[in-house]
């Protein structure tokens, strides 16, 4: 259980850091969903694994439970990199639109753009 | 007692308002919005008073005591920093709304307020997963505010900066995930207390946390190696949002002063030496990119970025020696660097948007070109640490509190040289576009192209467009001026952070009778 959970936490960490380091966009996106992905399971195990077991206290019986704040963690952490990932979407289309460029290095600043003044 | 959720509160209610009633109604949307920012100065200075005799405030949400609960914690420190984001909140928002700034897009006056809400969050909050809540809060704001207005350079950093932060945001919850996993909590205090007891065989696994969060607020920071996100993003950045931002990096420098002094700080055998031996040398470094920048930069605004890292890294010195005097120190200095940044990047506003582009060449002079001069010459002597303003002082209660051995000749040497580069660096900058443009022949106007005539005969500022440049000089003379009563109170300040024990005792306090009785 322990090494199934720690190679799948690698792998995606690998995967996520790989194509974060790519110049273009979707490739970089599909990286920081990897990272996300990763870094849930990682939370989710921070409590310690226990199978079957339920995440609360039972007054019936001396019944053993799994830790319920990493679920509460990993949900809100869930929520959040949702929502950010569709919000990285939304500029790097936008960014992809106005440029004809999806890539997400940034040429150096040339002399006469007229972009820069607001 | 809900003084202290009022700061998130009020914004929190606000922004909605702004963004679903009044989003076709802009004149309407700038009346909310800085009545809003009033009423956050308001409840800044009420806090500010309410912690003035040493108390430290616990605001149990769902009235669920910590640690099982989240708290929010209003000492002095909070109270201070929420009162100069108010502030500078205000005075950017008039700023925003004086130039027009806030028509260029939609919804800029429904993301300020999140914005203000997610920083005052993150100041008041005492439990360090809520704080990743709420950089999430001042981030997805932040993304926002930066491409507001749009435009090729600022969607393409905008993209960068979101990348960046985004994985900040998994690090952060990577450390996040060891130190629960390590400590079995995540309120400040109940960290501090589980650290004193951590047996020496679980420290190593301490550490990696502890280095992962220095990391996560290194970024925010804008702290060497990973400043890199800082010179695009705030150059890029509409200006109002850019002076806005000046309180981000110091969102940053505080995490990293609160959790280090009081979770991993000077006691706790596993993690106290990380201040000394990581963020030191780090800070040096920071302060040594910053001048260089400010030297070589070839236009206005990436040379404004560059000397906001390097304050940030004069900052982050005094931080790093996890004393009460250099903190202190530190504490006057942020003010001082927030304030000065945001007074530069928005005199910059002035003179960029009636000017051609931010070049430093010589050009046509704008209009008011003396006053415009006068400012940008105010502010960058601020920035720079010359006397007579707040910047001189700052950096002199740095270079005071900085007098360890080992410590005082690295330290000395890097914020006196890199002062000397960045007052050049001003000067060459300030001379290129002030001065010379005085010996600019006025060409012939029919030669002219439509676009210089349209600058030529660019409007001069009116007096409230100068206001809020004004106001944030203003402020900067005014902290030399009450240095001293300051400084008192700053030390205060740096006692009650570097007083762990009441803190903890504070905060889990499991009857809370000790809030009760301070109501009364």
């Amino acid at each position: 259980m322990e090494l199934l959970v720690a190679t799948a936490v690698g792998a995606l960490t690998a995967g996520g850091i790989y194509l974060t380091l790519r110049k273009r966009a979707f490739t970089v996106i599909i990286g920081l969903a990897l990272l996300s992905y990763a870094v849930n399971v990682f939370l989710f195990a921070s409590g310690g694994l226990a199978v079957d077991m339920p995440p609360i206290l039972s007054k019936y019986g001396e019944q053993a439970y799994t830790d319920p704040l990493p679920q509460a963690l990993v949900l809100t952490a869930i929520v959040i990199s949702f929502g950010m990932t569709a919000v990285l979407v939304m500029v790097s289309l936008g960014a992809y639109f106005e440029t004809q460029s999806d890539r997400v290095d940034m040429d150096e600043a040339p002399e006469d753009v007229e972009e820069n003044t607001p | 007692m809900h003084w202290i959720i009022a700061p998130v509160i009020l914004p929190a209610l606000l922004a909605p308002l702004i963004a679903y009633v009044m989003r076709h109604d802009i004149s309407l949307a700038r009346i909310a919005s800085l009545f809003g920012s009033i009423g956050l100065v308001a409840i800044a200075i009420v806090q500010t008073l309410l912690v003035m005799d040493g108390d430290i405030l616990v605001y149990r949400l769902g009235d669920w005591p910590a640690p099982y609960g989240i708290v929010l914690v209003l000492d002095h420190l909070s109270a201070l920093l929420v009162l100069v984001t108010s502030v500078l909140g205000l005075i950017v928002l008039t700023h925003a709304v004086a130039t027009g700034w806030d028509a260029k897009g939609r919804h800029f006056h429904a993301l300020f307020q999140f914005q203000l809400m997610g920083i005052c969050g993150a100041f008041l909050t005492g439990d360090v997963f809520n704080l990743f809540v709420f950089f999430e809060v001042l981030l997805i704001a932040s993304y926002g505010l930066m491409i507001h207005g749009g435009g090729k350079q600022r969607t393409r950093a905008g993209l960068q900066y979101i990348i960046i932060n985004l994985a900040g945001s998994t690090l952060f919850l990577f450390g996040l995930g060891v130190l629960y996993a390590t400590v079995g909590t995540l309120n400040i205090a109940d960290i501090a207390l589980k650290m004193q007891a951590l047996p020496a065989d679980e420290a190593a696994l301490a550490r990696v946390a502890a280095m992962l969060l220095m990391m996560v607020f290194a970024v925010k920071a804008a702290l060497f190696p990973v400043q890199f996100w800082l010179p695009g993003t705030y150059a890029n950045a509409p200006a109002p949002v850019a002076a806005l931002f000046a309180i981000m990096t110091k969102v940053g420098a505080y995490a990293i002063l609160r959790v280090y002094t009081i979770a991993f700080g000077p006691g706790i055998a596993a993690t106290e030496d990380i201040g000394p031996d990581w963020l030191f040398p780090a800070a040096l470094v920071t302060v040594a990119l910053g001048a260089f920048g400010v030297l070589g930069a070839r236009r206005l605004m990436p040379l404004i970025a560059y000397s906001v890292i390097g304050s940030m890294g004069t900052l982050m010195l005094a931080i790093a020696a996890f004393t009460p005097e250099a903190t202190t120190a530190a504490l006057y200095y942020l003010v001082h660097s927030t304030f000065a940044a945001a007074a530069l990047f928005l005199i910059a506003d002035l003179v960029v948007s009636r000017r051609k582009d931010d070049l430093l060449s010589p050009m046509l002079p704008t209009v008011q070109n003396g006053l415009f001069a006068a400012l940008f010459f105010g502010a960058a002597i601020a920035m720079a640490g010359m006397p007579p303003l707040s910047g001189f002082l700052g950096k002199l209660l740095v270079l005071d509190a900085l007098r360890a051995p080992g410590q005082m000749a690295w330290a000395w040497a890097a914020i006196l040289l890199g002062s000397l580069i960045t007052i050049v660096g001003f000067a060459r900058a300030g001379s290129m576009v002030f001065w010379r443009s005085t010996g600019q022949d006025m060409q012939d106007p029919d030669l002219m192209t439509d676009q210089e005539e349209m600058l030529v005969t660019a409007p001069s500022a009116r007096p409230w467009e100068i206001a809020p440049s004004m106001a944030l000089l203003g402020l900067l003379a005014g902290l030399a001026i009450i240095a001293g009563p300051l400084t008192n109170y700053l030390e205060k300040t740096s006692a009650q952070l570097f007083d762990r024990e009441s803190y903890i005792s504070t905060v889990l306090d499991p009857t809370g009778t000790k809030i009760i009785k301070k109501e009364h």
